[in-house]
């Protein structure tokens, strides 16, 4: 069987600017951003094959096809559980490249996230439906567990409690995102660093979950154009080649509610992808530069780093105190200031900020990045990304 | 109030009211005045007894009989009303108020608004043919109250209609109703708007927090206890479905504080956590009871059904029970 790895790359990324109001419809961010992605790519739309959104994506495949020009569709494709499809949709999209069902896949996400629709707020028709997933968010719905920051909030607890984590140790993902984001012109939180006394101030949303525990909501879109490896070496922009691609979902894995399954301290579905990436990569957590990790809440940046090998089970809390996760640090996580700094583009402008650090086009860039891991959403069945500079 | 409870609800206590005496002597003095002036003027049928509106009358109401048809038609006893019937405007449109009128006036301006017709009892004397020409005149009987009624306190008013052929009573129409003041119901509670889904699968376990009773499912096969529930059992794949009534005891696994944003049908802070039974499930519920900043990670409680509004009762957790 012929492996993923190393087969397809990504060849332009394009994004919206970053803002709280965009003033103008999804559908149009949308073509924005993948139009600028053809163009850093050197491509013109109808070079364009395949689409690839998010399930939760308010734009069609053929109605971001008809905006930007681009023709006939061989393949298009969606990728479910919110921010978990990040990287999932480059994992679609170098599938369909790598067996030939198409050429050229573009990936986005566009939303009006704090001017339109905001995830943050309850939804009391969450579980109106008795659809499977209706049925599950009905175990909880009704009392009041109805926000992704609740959600995440009860991992956090047993995280606590287990492990002897504080407050101040997710305020230290928070700080040093925003560290991060301070000095990234892109970012919504540019020129605006937080301190540790700031986090520990700010106002309790669902504890034991601060506000400057959750990220920012943002109105942006991104997209990311795949093709071959081969392809992409004649395009304008160096190859960032896709060294590997997983999805994962672990064994009982809910939504967001997996409180069901084990001890509540982990991320399965996380452990699953890892697994994946390391082993089609050929890599291991120590040949990584930098991470890319999906920091929608605090807590599970540190979840993350354990399930993917980073450090050990309860291990992370030591991690962030020694500022491990900041630029210099043992491993610099989200140079880009994240989405606690940056903007909330659903994990999407996290992939375009590994691209950037391996092509050397990055405001906080770093030096020697060979590879990065990218992930996607936390607490919902989830995707990640190995990607690499060409050699 | 405390997280769980819902934001409206509170039970009406108001209740019925006897009438107060002035009122009641006042409708008794009006009734009595009605009584007493006997049958009132005689109202004129504005049509003489014509084929035209027996014809309609029979195929309205679907009587083939042949007596009303053809050129020696006589009139259906029962539409006797029908020949002196008023629109809707016909009462005010009368020329003067009757004491009747008056006494059912008062009714409407003391609160007695309803209306319901209980009894008409109809006696008809003879076959009245077209042409002859009819008066009404109404004389009022009796009145009984205030009675307590399913509908509300009321007062039943019984009057005779006697219709006439020049001077020949042909036909009387007894007729009671009941005035009362309609029933102050308690206000519906305000629905709880954060309602589940609820299917074949979970519909046990709605019906039995209704019950008071705490629902886990269990394999019928292999006895497997699963919660959330679902159709197949993961284990042995059977869809044989059967349920234990937990003891309703658990210890906090997890929990949070919830703050911001308001959530609607809660008050803000509210707890809810991941409560872990004896029996070796998990299940999600509102800690109430107890101030939020009190539950703990570890802490027992026990589950207490709450109503939320008149279709759903949520299981909800308060300190206790065994630890």
């Amino acid at each position: 069987m012929t492996s993923l790895s190393g087969r397809t790359a990504v060849a332009g990324i394009g994004a919206t600017e970053f803002s709280k109001d965009s003033g103008r419809s999804e559908l149009q961010l949308a073509a924005e951003a993948v139009l600028a992605a053809l163009d850093d790519a050197g491509l013109a739309p109808s070079d364009v094959d395949g689409l690839v959104t998010f399930t939760q994506d308010a734009n069609t495949e053929i109605a971001v096809a008809r905006e930007t020009g681009i023709g006939d569709l061989s393949f298009f494709s969606r990728v479910n559980y919110g921010g978990g499809a990040a990287c999932g949709t480059v994992l679609h999209a170098a599938m369909a490249v790598a067996t030939g069902v198409a050429d050229t896949v573009v990936c986005y996400r566009a939303f009006n996230e704090r001017s339109g629709r905001r995830f943050g707020q309850p939804n009391t028709g969450i579980g109106g439906e008795p659809s499977s997933q209706g049925l599950e968010m009905s175990w909880h719905a009704p009392y009041g567990l109805l926000t992704p920051a609740a959600w995440v909030a009860m991992f956090a607890r047993r995280y606590m409690h287990r492990y002897g984590a504080t407050s101040e140790d997710f305020g230290r993902v928070a700080v040093a995102m925003r560290r991060h984001a301070s000095t990234n012109p892109a970012a919504w939180f540019h020129g605006r660093p937080i301190t540790l006394e700031e986090h520990q101030a700010s106002r309790w949303i669902v504890e034991p979950l601060h506000l400057l525990d959750c990220c920012q909501e943002s109105d942006g879109g991104v997209a990311l154009v795949v093709t071959s490896a081969e392809r992409a070496r004649d395009l304008r922009r160096p190859p960032v080649v896709v060294l590997a691609a997983a999805q994962g979902s672990g064994a009982g894995q809910m939504m967001m509610t997996s409180y069901y399954r084990d001890d509540m301290t982990g991320l399965p579905e996380m452990g699953v992808v890892g697994r994946r990436l390391w082993e089609m990569s050929g890599l291991g957590p120590a040949d990584v530069r930098t991470a890319i990790l999906y920091d929608h809440f605090t807590p599970f940046v540190l979840t993350q780093l354990e399930e993917l090998g980073f450090c050990g089970r309860g291990e992370a809390p030591d991690l962030v105190r020694e500022g491990g996760l900041e630029i210099g640090g043992r491993l610099p996580v989200n140079p880009h200031g994240g989405q606690l700094g940056e903007a909330y583009i659903h994990g999407m402008n996290g992939i375009a900020e590994a691209v950037r650090q391996l092509r050397g086009t990055a405001a906080n860039q770093l030096d020697d990045v060979e590879n990065v891991l990218v992930t996607a959403g936390t607490g919902v069945p989830t995707s990640g990304l190995v990607l690499s500079r060409d050699r | 109030m405390t997280a769980g409870t819902p934001a409206g609800g509170q039970e009406s206590t108001a209740g019925e009211e006897a009438a107060e005496p002035d009122t009641h002597g006042h409708l008794m003095a009006l009734a009595d005045k009605a009584i007493g002036a006997g049958e009132g003027p005689r109202t004129p049928a504005p049509d003489p007894v014509n084929p035209v509106m027996i014809r309609h009358w029979a195929e309205a109401m679907g009587d083939a009989n042949p007596r009303y048809a053809g050129p020696d038609a006589v009139a259906p006893p029962a539409m006797i009303q029908v020949w002196t019937m008023a629109g809707p405007g016909g009462r005010a449109a009368r020329a003067s108020r009757t004491p009747l009128d008056d006494l059912l006036g008062a009714f409407d301006e003391t609160g007695y608004t309803g209306v319901v017709a209980t009894n008409c009892e109809h006696t008809y004397h003879r076959h009245l043919r077209p042409g002859e020409h009819l008066t009404a005149g109404t004389r009022m009987t009796d009145i009984a109250g205030p009675k307590r009624t399913a509908l509300g306190e009321g007062y039943f008013v019984t009057w005779t209609v006697t219709w006439y052929s020049q001077d020949e009573p042909v036909a009387e129409m007894l007729f009671r109703l009941l005035k009362f003041r309609p029933r102050e119901r308690p206000a519906p509670r305000e629905p709880y708007p954060l309602r589940p889904a609820v299917n074949r699968d979970t519909a046990f376990f709605w019906e039995g927090a209704r019950l008071g009773e705490l629902r886990v499912q269990q394999c019928a096969a292999c006895g497997l206890l699963r919660h959330p529930p679902g159709p197949v059992c993961p284990s042995c794949h059977s869809t044989e479905r059967a349920y234990v009534v937990a003891r309703g005891e658990g210890t906090v696994y997890s929990y949070v504080v919830h703050h911001h944003p308001p959530v609607p049908g809660l008050e803000t802070p509210f707890a809810v956590a991941v409560v872990e039974l004896p029996e070796g499930v998990r299940i999600v519920g509102d800690v109430v009871g107890c101030p939020p900043s009190e539950v703990s990670v570890g802490m027992p409680v026990r589950v207490e059904f709450r109503e939320m509004d008149d279709e759903l009762t949520l299981p909800m957790w308060v300190p206790g029970g065994e630890s």
